[in-house]
């Protein structure tokens, strides 16, 4: 285990000397920051939108967790690209493999420094929505309920976008082809709306539709359950990639 | 565990398709040995090293290191292997410190004696003054100590070297040729390398590979011993003949000079010595020529490369 701790620990280091991760957070909070303070502005304005159902953690933070989604999905592919296929491309991938660590200790180990960096992301979120305490009362539960929707959202885009990532030696193609992956699965949500015999299908397996109930503060343990095995399968599937290249 | 053998392999092929990278090599290195693999570019030394180190998988082929199988007991059998590849795995955007600090854990070096076996790989690799310098930034003569201080940080008992020494200048090369002549007081080392002094300078024993194939194998000893075969001598007043016995053929290179060829298992130096000062022939020259590595390496990979062609 103290193999996949190095790992895990040395990525979450890479990924904090390097511009590109502070670039992302920048960039990140910069758009994030904007749509907060227009979300805030357009609360102030039209105070008749609240009611009894729906408070300031609804509209606040449920609109910063639903329009962040749509960020994060641009976003990652870029974090997840370099993960192996840049270290595939530089050759400094032999020092994982000839190491005593296992392909699923490699896996989980760049898997968890990634999840490292977005636990930076969350804070950030976490903060804004939660300086609002300054003005009002908060439903904690509820944007609780959001962050860790937003968590295992990054998570699940993190796994599928290291997958992706084995495929390649060039950064590049990872990136795109993650981008790629991802927006289908989220599509799947528009093919469920056109009806037909596999509507059912694709609703469960969309991205999007299992966060939204956590955006709004419902945690169903089946939506918690639906990412945890999206994570899984794609980081499997990462490993029997790598096994497959050695062979 | 001790044991006297530190890696065994054992009809180690791997095929790429149709095309036959490396065909049953068998490859035994003993403590405190260093085997120098040479052959052309493409020969598959590069194919025989990863499948020595775990990266990739023989198609048929057994490897055994320090006793273990590295194909059933991976994790355990890499514990005792440090390898450097022929790119350097370092990560640019780290610091030499922190890097090698990784690599040191990732091989298991516990917390309380990282720091010391850092130091000491630095120290052994030259890297003192460039602790906190970002990889990147280095020369690519440093990113190359700097990959093989990562092989040695754990002392492990075998380290595998994929042509340390390219890319760097003629003084760091002679560096790294007494690093792994040091290293190898207490390690095996399996050094590959095209450069022929550089295998003569430093290996026990060499192994030539070819298409795939072991073409030579043999101690330096050996190599040594057998090929000091021709003496070139020049004299100040060079007689008409040398009339010694044990001469095969001598041939006569102008301004005194003589190239000698003695009959096989005799060596005529002392003699040549004796009989110059007696006739007072003025000895000035005296050295011998043997059937070096090169001439070896070149008459097995070029001259019978079509037969090896046809045999594959």
């Amino acid at each position: 285990m103290s193999a996949l701790t190095a790992i895990a620990r040395h990525e979450a280091r890479r990924f904090f000397v390097s511009p590109l991760a502070w670039t992302v957070l920048a960039v990140i909070q910069f758009i994030m920051g904007l749509s907060y303070s227009l979300l805030l502005t357009e609360m102030v304005n039209n105070p008749g939108s609240l009611n009894q159902y729906s408070g300031v953690s609804d509209y606040i933070g449920g609109g910063l967790f639903g329009f962040s989604a749509v960020l994060l999905l641009l976003v990652i592919p870029l974090m997840t690209m370099r993960l192996f296929a840049e270290d595939k491309k530089s050759g400094s991938l032999t020092l994982l493999t000839s190491a005593p660590a296992s392909l699923t200790e490699i896996v989980l180990g760049k898997f968890l420094g990634l999840g490292v960096f977005f636990l930076a992301i969350l804070v950030l979120m976490a903060a804004m929505a939660f300086s609002l305490f300054g003005g009002t009362e908060l439903d904690t539960g509820r944007l609780f309920a959001g962050l860790v929707g937003q968590l295992l959202l990054m998570l699940s885009f993190g796994a599928a976008g290291l997958f992706v990532s084995t495929l390649t030696k060039e950064p590049v193609i990872a990136a795109v082809g993650g981008f790629g992956l991802l927006l289908v699965i989220w599509l799947l949500e528009a093919m469920a709306h056109g009806g037909g015999m596999f509507a059912d299908l694709f609703r469960h397996l969309s991205l999007i539709g299992h966060f939204e109930n956590l955006r709004r503060g419902v945690f169903n343990t089946a939506d918690v359950a639906y990412y945890l095995l999206f994570i899984t399968l794609f980081l499997w599937l990462a490993v029997q990639r790598l096994d497959v290249e050695r062979s | 565990m001790e044991h006297d053998i530190l890696i065994e392999a054992r009809g180690l092929t791997r095929r790429y398709g149709p095309n036959v990278a490396v065909q049953g090599i068998d490859l035994t290195l003993r403590r405190g040995e260093i085997l120098g693999l040479l052959g052309p570019n493409g020969a598959g030394k590069s194919t025989t090293m990863k499948m020595l180190t775990g990266n990739l998988a023989p198609s048929s082929g057994s490897v055994k290191i320090n006793g273990i199988d590295i194909a059933a007991e991976p994790k355990k059998a890499k514990q005792s292997l440090g390898y450097l590849p022929e790119l350097p795995p370092v990560h640019p955007e780290v610091t030499v410190d922190e890097y090698l600090d990784f690599a040191a854990s990732l091989h298991g070096v516990p917390k309380a004696t990282r720091k010391a076996a850092v130091a000491k790989a630095k120290q052994s690799c030259g890297l003192n003054e460039m602790s906190q310098r970002l990889i990147g930034n280095l020369s690519k003569g440093f990113q190359q100590r700097v990959g093989l201080a990562q092989a040695i940080v754990h002392q492990p008992p075998v380290i595998i070297l994929d042509e340390p020494t390219v890319g760097l200048d003629p003084i760091q090369i002679r560096e790294i040729r007494s690093l792994i002549a040091a290293l190898a007081q207490n390690h095996s080392v399996i050094l590959s390398s095209h450069i022929l002094p550089e295998i003569q300078a430093v290996c026990s024993r060499v192994m030539i590979v070819h298409q795939g194939r072991v073409v030579f194998h043999d101690s330096m000893q050996n190599v040594t011993a057998h090929t000091a075969s021709r003496i070139i001598v020049q004299f100040h007043r060079p007689p008409v003949t040398l009339g010694l016995p044990g001469i095969a053929a001598v041939q006569a290179l102008g301004e005194g000079r003589f190239m000698v060829t003695p009959e096989a298992g005799t060596d005529l130096r002392e003699a040549l010595v004796r009989v110059s000062v007696q006739h007072d022939w003025g000895l000035i020259e005296l050295k011998t020529e043997g059937r070096t590595l090169e001439e070896i390496f070149v008459s097995l990979t070029s001259g019978d490369a079509s037969q090896l062609k046809e045999a594959a």
